[in-house]
Order: structure tokens, then sequence, then C-alpha cells
């Protein structure tokens, strides 16, 4: 009898470094399912980014490029256009993609660049200690931020897929979360459609993950869903923003 | 090859690419933006890589990313612009991938001016990044180097999985020579099997590979800074390349001077021959690693009572000169940096007063 559910051969065996309901490891399952279906991690390279994610050339066996924090793109776009035949993607988080790295995310996408992104959004920043993102929602603490974002001072959370959907250049962004299975299912989908983007050499195309961060958050795994979906999602609406063929 | 008349920043990117760097990647800023022009149409023609980054920062990670494929890769910038790509500098050098930086240097700090300096010597030299890190760094004195230096480049910066910097001056960016490339300097990339970013279908072992910078483990940090300390060592060894100039008769002053005001302090040396005046210049064409025992076996000679470092900085590569003459004579400085270059008359004006 054959197996019906596996480990997708680009994954290590290792343990993730990832706190307790954190849903990283959902997404990095879902790109490796992608990369695993498409048949690409032979000639794929990953784009590792400063935050939490940093190690996650610990969990994929393909090769991988570490960036400096934000510079993912600027790397992304070295690599594929010096060789137009290898996959790349980025993994971001949203400190390292919507803040340092705003200029370099938003220029490749301007270029058109044949990359894909996968970017992580929940909301703060992770790795180095639950400090404000700019996607920090209104009120919500952080710890530069003991009171609450206070948005007279620091704007209002920044949408990036609705800010990269008006780029004029041809691309393919869409938000999407993992906060329920069928999120997931319908993620998994747009993970895999933006490699075959790239696969056919189409588009930029950019994923945004709403996803969790218990620990800094500081709820349990179950409320910090609960929390996302009820805080996250209305603000930051799911769904394609973006086709080529809107273009 | 017969030589060609070109201007120096044109030559440059001609050079690399008769030595087999077709992927370039930069931003423009005065006084180099000819390279990038020049490129711009050059290396389409020859099936090659071409792309204005956003910003400095950009581009030193796309060089960063290119280089990690396993690629030949160039930029070239001017002072301001390589602080901006200083920090993606650290990082190459962390993840030991082979890339050329051109420095043709203008006046600083800050935005400074447009005209040639030679302030960028401390930077390129001691760090400008952060960490325990080193460019192998070339300085040639006038276009026709500044040609084979750049093709040189290549190899040693596969040969050492560095950076390497080629650092010029807006003089020898701007000024136009007679120039011939030679083939002999055109080199093969190395193999990349067991570092590059190139794909697992492109080897035979089927490994993964990662070019990284992050050590977490303190024990593991260590040992990378002291694998990358031997290979700084291996190019003091290997690697140092410097000129001697009148160093034959009995020399009273010695002066050490590097690229474009070289060549003005051996206009000097001449002027000064011709009234009976013995002077001898050291030049060192690398600058890291610096020639430390061949200046100061040229210091100690019985005949030279002094050493004078001249640059057009405000005093750098003297405290090179001053540590590597070990106090054995004293060692002096000139300098100007407000982007006029020092004439020979001012230059003899100061070798007499040293000598009395």
């Amino acid at each position: 009898m054959g197996k019906a559910f596996s480990k997708p051969e680009v994954m290590t065996d290792n343990y993730t470094h990832y706190c307790p309901g954190c849903t990283h490891g959902i997404v990095h399952r879902l790109v490796a399912e992608a990369i695993d279906e498409l048949g690409i991690r032979e000639n794929t390279v990953g784009i590792a980014p400063v935050g939490c994610a940093v190690m996650i050339y610990n969990y994929f066996d393909c090769d991988f490029q570490e960036a400096a924090h934000g510079r993912a793109p600027a790397m992304a776009t070295g690599i594929k256009r010096v060789r137009p035949d290898m996959m790349v993607f980025t993994y971001q988080g949203d400190g390292d993609l919507a803040s340092i790295g705003m200029g370099e995310i938003i220029h490749a996408a301007n270029r058109g660049e044949k990359i894909t992104v996968i970017f992580i959004n929940n909301a703060i920043y992770g790795m180095t200690g639950g400090q404000m993102a700019p996607t920090t929602m209104p009120g919500q603490r952080a710890t530069t931020a003991p009171a609450g974002r206070d948005t007279a001072q620091t704007g209002m959370p920044i949408r990036m897929a609705n800010l990269m959907s008006e780029i004029v250049t041809p691309g393919y962004v869409t938000r999407q979360a993992v906060l329920k299975p069928q999120m997931v299912n319908k993620c998994k989908k747009a993970i895999k459609k933006a490699f075959q983007y790239q696969m056919d050499n189409t588009c930029f195309s950019f994923v945004e993950v709403i996803s969790t961060c218990p620990t800094n958050w500081g709820m349990t795994p179950i409320d910090a869903l609960k929390w996302a979906e009820e805080t996250l999602l209305p603000y930051y609406e799911l769904g394609d923003y973006k086709t080529p063929e809107d273009a | 090859m017969a030589k060609v008349l070109m201007k120096g920043n044109e030559a440059i990117g001609e050079a690399a690419i008769r030595a087999g760097c077709l992927n370039y990647f930069a931003y423009p800023i005065t006084p180099q933006s000819e390279v990038a022009e020049y490129l711009s149409k050059r290396l389409p023609e020859v099936g090659g890589v071409f792309l204005q980054g956003e910003s400095e920062v950009a581009v030193g990670y796309m060089i960063f990313g290119a280089s990690g494929a396993g690629e030949r890769v160039m930029t070239t910038s001017s002072s301001p612009g390589i602080s901006l790509m200083s920090e993606a500098i650290s990082y190459i050098a962390a993840a030991q991938c082979p890339a050329v930086f051109v420095n043709i240097m203008r006046g600083g700090p800050g935005l400074g001016g447009i005209l040639p300096s030679q302030g960028d010597y401390f930077q390129a030299t001691k760090g400008g990044g952060h960490g325990d890190y080193h460019l192998l760094v070339l300085a040639p004195d006038g276009v026709q180097e500044a040609v084979e230096m750049t093709m040189q480049a290549f190899g040693l910066a596969e040969k050492y999985r560095n950076p390497v910097m080629v650092m010029g001056d807006g003089m020898i960016g701007q000024m136009m020579e007679p120039v011939e490339f030679p083939d002999d300097l055109k080199t093969e990339p190395t193999n990349k099997d067991d570092w590059a970013t190139n794909g697992m279908s492109t080897r035979k072992s089927k490994k993964s590979n990662l070019v990284k910078s992050l050590f977490l483990d303190p024990a593991e940090l260590n040992q990378h800074n002291l694998n990358l300390k031997a290979k700084y060592e291996q190019m003091k060894k290997e690697d140092v390349q410097y000129e001697l100039y009148n160093t034959d008769g009995d020399y009273q002053v010695l002066i050490a001077s590097y690229g474009t005001m070289s060549r003005v302090c051996r206009t000097a040396i001449d002027m000064l021959k011709a009234e009976g005046i013995e002077v001898a210049m050291f030049r060192p064409k690398t600058l890291f690693p610096f020639p430390e025992k061949q200046v100061h076996d040229a210091a100690v000679k019985d005949s030279c009572k002094c050493v004078i470092s001249i640059e057009m900085s405000m005093g750098q590569m003297v405290e090179d000169v001053q540590r590597c003459v070990m106090g054995k004579k004293p060692v002096e400085f000139y300098g100007e940096c407000g982007g006029e270059i020092p004439s020979p008359e001012k230059i003899i004006e100061i070798v007499k007063e040293l000598i009395g």
C-alpha cells in the first residue's frame, strides 16, 4: 500500500527552532510541497532573510543564500539575472520586507524580476523580541510601543499586498493566511501558482501570508489564531490583488 | 594588440569584459559613471548582464547574489557609493564569495566633492564594513594599470574567494591614455562545486550548498574568523605587489606614495635628480596586503635620512608606513585633499625642506 502523505523531499529531518504555535512551520511546509510538486528542487535557490526565518536553510535541502536585513530581493535579483534558468525565491518577514527592505522589494517588483517572494506578516518583529513593525495594528502593544501603537506618531500599518498591486509592471500579488485549514489550502495553491509564474518566466510573484506570533503577542497559540482572524483579517483583506492577466 | 586611446573609466569596463566578467550591476556616481554608461552598451553586445540598481545598497546585494551563484561579477562606484556598499562588502567577505569592486575615489568626507582624492585608504584597507575582514586592494597609477589590475582582480577574487577592490581616483577615471589589453591576464572561473549556490543539478555530489555569514556558536564563529585570518596571511605571502623607483643610488629621502600621487612624485624625483638631489620612491601596488618588508628595507638604507608619505588625504597610508619602518627612521607626512593634486614643484619644495 502506497503512502498517502509524507514529508516533502526537499525538507530535512531537522527540528525547527520556531516557537510553539508559530505558523512559519506551516508556510515552510507549503513552500516545500510546491517545490516538490513542481520538481524544481535541484534548480532552486532560496534567500534566507534576517529575522525568525534566518535559519530556514536548516529545514530545506536545496541551495540557499543568506541576505542581510531587507536585501533579499536585491540578492535574488543578482542571482536571477546571471542565472535566469534557476528558480529563485525569498522568504521574508514584515520587519525585513516592509521596513528596512521596502526599497528593495518595490524596485524588484517594478523591474518585474522573475522571482517569487513569500512574505510573512505577523504584525510584529519576532526575532528581535516583539518590537513594533510597520504592520503592527493601531493600539497593538509592542516592546517599543508599550502603550500600543500610536498612529499619530507612527502612521498606519502598511498593507504591502495593496501597495505592491499599484505597481504597473505585470506581477502576481496575493494575500493569504494560514489560520485555518481551508486558508492553508488556499495559501498552498497561491504559493504553487507563484512558483509556476516564475517557471513560465511570466512575472514577479508575491505571496503575503497572515501569520501568528503567540510569543511576542503574549497569547496562547489558540488565542493568537483567534486574534489574528478577528483583528488582522479585517484590515489585511485576503485574496488576489493582482495577476499578470490584469495587465 | 595595438594600443588604443581610452578614458580610464571606459577602459576599466572593457578590461572586465576581456577578463571574462559578463555581469555588472551598478549605480551612477561621479566621477565613475562612464563605466556604467560604457557597459550598458557593451555588455548586451557580448551577451552579458547589465543592470542599474536602485541604490548602492541594493547593488551590493545584487553583486553578492550573483557572486554566490558562482558567476563572475563586478561593480564600480565612488567614495560615498562605496560607503553604502560597505555593508554588503562585509557580508560578502564573511560568506567568502569572489567579487570585484572598483572605487574611483573622490574627495570626502560626506558628499565632499567630485575631484580626485585618496581619502578612502582607511576604509579600503582597515574595514569600511563591520567585523574582522580585509579586501585585497589594488591601487593603479594610471589607465594601463587600471586595466591590468581590473583583469587581475577576478583571478585574485576567485583564488581567495574574497572581494577584491581596485582603488583608483577621479583622475585615473577621467583621463585618457593609450592603453593595451593584455591577453595573458584572461582567467577562467574556478570550480564552484563546493560552495556556489548555482543549483544542485550542476554538481556531481548533488549536495545542497549554502552561502551564509551567521555563526551563532561562538566557537564556530571564532574558527570562521581564524580561517579568514589565515587567508589574509596567505595574501601577505603570495600577492604583495609594489614598485621601487630610483632606489639604486644613495638617496637621502624615501617618498612613499601610491596611485595618481605617485606619478607626480616620480616627476618631482626626476627633476630633483637633474639638480643632483637623490630621492627614491616606494609605491605599494597592493594597499592590502601592504608591502611591509619592502618599505622597511628601503627606509633603513644608510643614506636615507627620512621617509615621507605623500598622499591626497590628510594622512592615512602614513600610519602603515610608520608601522613598517618601526621607528628606525623619521616618518613625515604631506597631503592635500581638496581635489587639487599637489604639483611636482610643491613636492620638490617639501623634499628640500626635509633635507635642509
